[in-house]
């Protein structure tokens, strides 16, 4: 039984259907590109994890709650396991005892993380220098963003997350992703 | 704030002569400036002297306010203990003190008269290595256990750290060369 198809129709039929499944886009669509369109959902949707040792703790709570509100920048919401956050605030001054302690929270958090050091102590040991403390939690971990002063002021720390935000956004997730499948594939098959 | 004194305060010269007339000469100095009234004594009687400080009626020194250690580095003897109590029921204040040289870093705990004292002999211990004869738990409180020397003695160099992981970048030994 010889079957008559009639492939030039066929054709034409498939042609039509995928202009129809990808017609220009009507008005209250945005088009852009996939990375673009992660790194926008990831700045606006931080979970952050703080690290909170000292008095700059202070500033942070201000920082956090009504006044200058930072859920305004979508970063409101604390989480206190590491594994669920994607930005660590370290607030306040590391000493060499609790330094373990920081690597570890910095390695439990999962990919994609980021690190905030807040305050002058978190940034370089500020005024202490002396037997007890880490000059820069940057000693211990990768620090993306340095907020100063002793305290920071509320709006430094904004400005130092909206900083952070930008450098999410140009982050470019599938870029990284594919670098990382690189790496992972080098790590399982050797160099080759 | 309306006293609630029951008793009068112990005069300093009768504290004084009620050291002597139970110890005989164990006071070394004594000074009195402004109202903070001062003892030295010997070592050796640190635990009998406290506890007849807390014990003898006239006298009930009963509350230990603070317990802490000085590093007179260069003197001799090097370091001094000192002891300020307190007598909740005539809110009379005293200060003890004790010198301890450093080949013989000892002395008596008074952690059987006053639970307050373990701890803070504890950090004495742990900040200047002086070693308490008689404490029932004497570990480092502030400092993690693989810590090397005691870092309030003026001995101990003024920016050495002692890190427990691993830095990403140089300690300030390294990058100076120190
Ligand atoms: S930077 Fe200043 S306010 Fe912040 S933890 Fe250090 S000493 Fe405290």
């Amino acid at each position: 039984m010889g079957l008559n198809i009639d492939y030039e129709h066929l054709n034409q039929e498939l042609k039509d259907t995928l202009q129809k499944a990808r017609p220009a886009p009507p008005s209250g669509f945005v088009m852009a590109k996939l990375d673009e369109a992660i790194g926008w959902a990831r700045k606006y949707s931080i979970f952050q994890y703080p690290f909170v040792t000292a008095c700059c703790g202070m500033e942070f709570m201000s920082v956090a709650v009504s006044h200058y509100d930072i859920d305004r920048f979508g970063a409101g919401m604390p989480r206190f396991t590491p594994r669920q956050a994607d930005v660590l605030f370290i607030v306040g001054t590391i000493n060499h005892k609790q330094a373990p302690i920081l690597k570890r929270v910095y390695e439990q958090m999962c990919e994609p993380k980021w690190v905030i050091a807040f305050g002058a102590c978190a940034s370089s040991g500020g005024f202490y220098d002396n037997y007890t403390t880490v000059r820069g939690a940057d000693r211990i971990i990768p620090v993306d963003i340095y907020i100063p002063g002793c305290p920071p002021r509320p709006e430094a720390v904004l400005d130092g997350l909206i900083m952070l935000q930008a450098q999410i956004q140009q982050e470019g997730y599938m870029n990284k992703r594919r670098a990382l499948r690189k790496q992972g594939f080098k790590e399982l098959h050797g160099q080759h | 704030m309306a006293s609630t004194k029951t008793s009068a305060p112990v005069a300093f010269s009768d504290l004084l002569s009620a050291l002597k007339g139970r110890f005989g000469d164990v006071v070394l100095a004594h000074r009195s400036d402004f109202g903070d009234d001062t003892v030295v004594v010997q070592r050796e009687r640190w635990l009998d002297i406290l506890q007849f400080l807390k014990d003898a009626p006239s006298l009930a020194f009963n509350y230990l306010v603070d317990l802490t250690c000085v590093d007179y580095f260069g003197q001799e003897p090097r370091f001094e203990m000192v002891v300020h109590l307190l007598a909740f029921e005539s809110g009379k204040r005293l200060r003890v003190k004790a010198r301890i040289p450093e080949e013989d870093a000892t002395i008596a705990s008074l952690a059987p008269l006053w639970r307050s004292a373990n701890w803070l002999e504890r950090e004495v211990y742990d900040m200047f290595g002086i070693r308490f004869v008689g404490h029932p738990d004497l570990r480092r409180i502030l400092m993690y256990d693989e810590f090397e020397g005691y870092p309030l003695r003026k001995d101990y160099p003024l920016k050495k750290s002692q890190p427990r992981v691993p830095l990403l970048s140089p300690e300030r030994e390294e990058e100076e060369g120190i």
